[in-house]
């Protein structure tokens, strides 16, 4: 095969040669044969794994501790090693606080967007196409920048509102987000080149589906942090357990496979992570419920400028007794249970993760497949890249967000409170009287009597 | 191993080269126009020459959708509103189409079910969100309509859900990249598609002028730059599109906005254009009648002195929604041609002359609406940026899902807000 294909890509060659002679640029037949040759080193080179074996990127200390061991086992150390490190350095992260969390979730989505980005240049050869590799940055920026500033403006403001120039920039902030898109799309159509028009596209197609996975899973990562730290946590505890538990009940009892797309998934090892993810789950929305730290929402204390979480606990986070069923009595020999009403949705969160998480892997996998790479990068060793770790996530984010805002609270009040504020005051008035005869029809609000 | 990647190198081998000259003689290479056209214009025009049989075809088919665009704005608002659906699952048709034939994905297992599905689950999740806030009253009468709205967000992303699950389920081995491909190529459609068309919605609701003059601004564009071009078109504009010129460029600004104004200035007078559009619970039905805003009322701008000894009134009477037709019309014209720009290069990439042929001498629907890909977004942006601020009926909505404390908390702050304005003053109203 490997001389068949040394051979194509010499005929190639030689034919590029004669194009290079050939007449003026404007003949159809020769953009043409140049399109259809840019083809054929697409289908020629993209399966050609440019990974390199995962050993080469462990760090020496490492190597040197474990060259006694087989492969086999040296490489499972490997893993497990650096699945602990990745665990403390999440726990350190937690205890750091929100801020630091935010930076970590913003650093993640860089990373996972250069990951996905740089396969799409290794596909599509396209690292010469002119602009693309500051355009693609760009987008990303401005992306951050809309999603960004919707958030700031919600929960920082009382920091905004004694800013001038910030206030400027959050009552038009959609205009000017819109405009700088707009500026990177002229930018884009200004930058189409003849005999590249087709890669062009495929890489402007490729970083907006990129921007829609990655940027929009972070913010509403983002959003469930600032709902209370517990909603980010739990979460992604349980995605993580998910993926552990699977991965050990498969090794000691996997038979059955599970899907095509990752022969080594098993259905035993699908089944056995569900229910220790939804025990998991449920252990530990109970030790978390108890810390104000975690439970409370998120917010900013203009005068110490800071994130404080503190706050009167909500019902979600208050021992409830629950009359057991008379089926569960009988077998426990318990009337009632005494549990967080919070753990009833961590059952759902983590149900979720087990069922419909791995769909995300699957995703992946069959896009490693699809594109013929083992691994997404190699940043992490024995893993493989960022997006590896995180592939199971996508959907969580998105899941916890939409739980949230349909099954526990409504609308954001202080988002609420900015929109009442930039009304027209007229508009202002009648809303007042309409929220003061329903409050009062509530009995929300005693009618007072003034003189 | 090695064969299985062999294969599947072959078959995107095939792909890409087949595309190519596939594209080029066969598929989706375009009908010549006159095989299109109805015989009655067939006849007629028998004798004329190719060149101007084209052209007429054309002015003919101009004349059509421009009456036809008259009539559905006469029939009213719910008309409309189903014409931009049709338009938009055309367009999205279109462009799916033109996707199966570079890939030659038609027996891709699923694919062509799914790709409508999410259709569908993104336009469901939009006019859910559009609904709830303009039909309001009608959604908390009915039982089950109030369901479907408190929960919207989860049902339509368990909607979403099952078709990605569904992708995922049918991935089939030799297939893989072609089946990404198409997955991402759906998405993209759909997000430039489906937005741009709810986007329209949006604008129609705050009232009609908003939908019709950018619109036309655009159709006017599109027109007097093919005319200033056709007779004064000198130096070429972009390589891009190589019948596009300078002159045609600058005349169609200049002529646009000065269209814009006369056209805002027509509509600003007539209620049923410059109100919002509201559903009547009564009587079930679309009402356009209000007061009309500042926007609509004439007022009276003092002429700079420059523009005073040129044109020799000291004032002049305007409508100020006609300042903003002129941001409207500049948009038009100088942006608005960056999207066909755009069409334009994603025709010459995928080697297809129209992406269809569903108008005679335009091509498909797509070719006539490219250039307005930018200007819907542009025009809710400008209002919600420059015009208006929140819905307020949407926000009192909002206020009343909250919790007792936190309805408390922002009545007060409001309340303090409105004393500190001077808006309320220490007398409290029982």
């Amino acid at each position: 095969m490997s001389a068949r294909r040394r051979r194509r890509v010499a005929a190639e060659e030689e034919e590029k040669e004669a194009e290079a002679e050939a007449a003026e640029e404007g003949s159809d037949k020769e953009a043409e044969l140049e399109e259809r040759l840019v083809d054929l080193d697409l289908r020629n080179d993209s399966d050609v794994p440019d990974v390199p074996p995962a050993s080469d990127s462990t760090p020496e200390i490492l190597k040197a501790a474990l060259s006694g061991l087989s492969a086999r086992w040296k490489n499972w150390w490997i893993r497990g090693i650096l699945s602990l490190a990745m665990i403390s350095g999440f726990f350190l992260i937690i205890y750091l606080g929100s801020f630091m969390l935010m930076l970590l979730v913003l650093s993640i989505q860089v990373k996972c967007y250069h990951e996905i980005i740089t396969i799409g240049y290794r596909v599509y050869h396209s690292y010469d196409l002119p602009w693309f590799r500051s355009l693609s940055w760009y987008f990303l920026l401005c992306v951050n920048y809309f999603f960004y500033g919707e958030t700031v403006a919600d929960y920082f403001a009382t920091f905004v509102q004694r800013r001038e120039q910030l206030q400027f920039l959050i009552r038009y902030h959609r205009f000017i987000s819109f405009a700088l898109y707009l500026a990177g799309f002229c930018i884009f159509v200004l930058s189409l080149v003849k005999k590249h028009y087709r890669l062009q596209f495929y890489m402007f197609a490729w970083t907006h589906v990129t921007l829609l996975i990655t940027v929009t899973q972070s913010h509403l990562v983002i959003q469930n942090l600032f709902e209370g730290m517990i909603w980010f946590l739990v979460p992604i505890s349980s995605v993580i357990c998910n993926d552990i538990t699977a991965y050990i009940f498969g090794f000691f009892f996997g038979r059955t496979p599970l899907i095509k797309l990752s022969p080594k998934k098993t259905w035993e090892g699908f089944i056995g992570g569900f229910f220790s993810t939804v025990i998991f789950g449920f252990v530990f929305s109970y030790f978390l419920a108890q810390h104000q730290y975690f439970v409370c929402p998120v917010e900013y204390n203009s005068e110490t400028n800071r994130f404080v979480t503190e706050c009167e606990a909500s019902e979600l986070f208050q021992m409830t007794k629950y009359p057991l069923p008379p089926l569960l009595q009988a077998v426990l020999g318990w009337d009632t249970v005494t549990l967080y009403p919070f753990q009833m949705h961590s059952v759902a969160l983590s149900t979720f993760a087990s069922l419909i998480g791995p769909f995300g892997g699957f995703f992946a996998s069959g896009f490693k497949r699809a594109f013929k790479i083992k691994d997404f990068a190699d940043t992490i060793p024995g893993h493989g890249g960022i997006m590896d770790r995180f592939d199971c996530q996508y959907l969580m984010a998105t899941f916890v967000h939409v739980y949230i805002t349909s099954f526990i609270r409504g609308p954001n009040p202080s988002k609420l409170l900015k929109q009442l504020l930039i009304l027209q005051p007229e508009q202002q008035l009648s809303v007042y009287k309409t929220l003061k005869s329903h409050l009062l029809e509530k009995g929300i609000l005693q009618p007072s009597l003034r003189g | 191993n090695l064969q299985e990647s062999e294969s599947e190198n072959k078959l995107d081998g095939e792909t890409a080269s087949d595309s190519e000259s596939r594209s080029e003689f066969g598929g989706s290479a375009p009908v010549p126009t006159s095989d299109d056209t109805p015989e009655v214009l067939n006849r007629a025009l028998s004798n004329l020459s190719s060149r101007w049989k084209n052209w007429w075809v054309r002015g003919i088919l101009t004349l059509a959708m421009i009456t036809f665009f008259f009539i559905i704005i006469y029939l009213g608002p719910m008309v409309l509103m189903t014409i931009v659906m049709c338009v938009q699952i055309k367009c999205f048709h279109e462009i799916i189409t033109i996707g199966y034939n570079v890939y030659h994905s038609y027996d891709l297992p699923w694919f062509r079910t799914l790709s409508w599905y999410f259709l569908l689950c993104v336009n469901y999740f939009f006019y859910g969100e559009t609904v709830t806030d303009y039909f309001f009253t009608l959604v908390q009468r009915e039982e089950p309509l109030r369901i479907l709205s408190k929960y919207h967000r989860f049902i339509s992303f368990a909607l979403y859900l099952t078709g990605f699950c569904m992708f995922v389920l049918s991935l089939v081995k030799k297939h893989y990249r072609l089946q990404f491909y198409m997955f991402g190529w759906t998405h993209v459609t759909l997000l430039i598609v489906v937005t741009q068309s709810h986007l329209i919605i949006h604008n129609l609701f705050e009232g009609m002028i908003w939908f019709i003059v950018p619109i036309s601004c655009v159709i006017c564009n599109d027109i007097m730059a093919y005319m200033f071009g056709f007779f004064f078109g000198r130096t070429p504009l972009i390589k891009l599109s190589p019948k596009k010129t300078w002159e045609g460029f600058i005349g169609g600004f200049f002529a646009t906005v000065l269209f814009g104004l006369l056209l805002s200035y027509i509509m600003s007078g007539y209620r049923c254009f410059t109100c919002p559009v509201e559903f009547n619970n009564d009587t079930n039905s679309f009402t356009v009648d209000c007061e009309p805003s500042e926007l609509f009322q004439l007022q009276e701008y003092n002429i700079p002195l420059v523009l005073q000894s040129v044109v020799g009134w000291k004032t002049l009477r305007m409508y100020p929604f006609q300042i903003h037709s002129i941001a409207l019309s500049t948009f038009a014209s100088l942006i608005g041609p960056f999207g066909g720009f755009f069409a334009s290069g994603f025709k010459r990439a995928f080697k297809i002359k129209d992406f269809a042929n569903t108008i005679p001498g335009h091509g498909g629907i797509m070719d006539r609406f490219d250039c307005q890909y930018l200007m819907a977004t542009f025009v809710n942006v400008y209002i919600a940026s420059f015009i208006r601020g929140p819905n307020p009926s949407k926000l009192i909505q909002q206020f009343l899902t909250l919790r007792p404390d936190q309805q408390l908390h922002i009545f007060n702050t409001l309340k303090a807000h409105l004393v500190d304005k001077g808006m309320l003053g220490s007398l409290e109203e029982a």
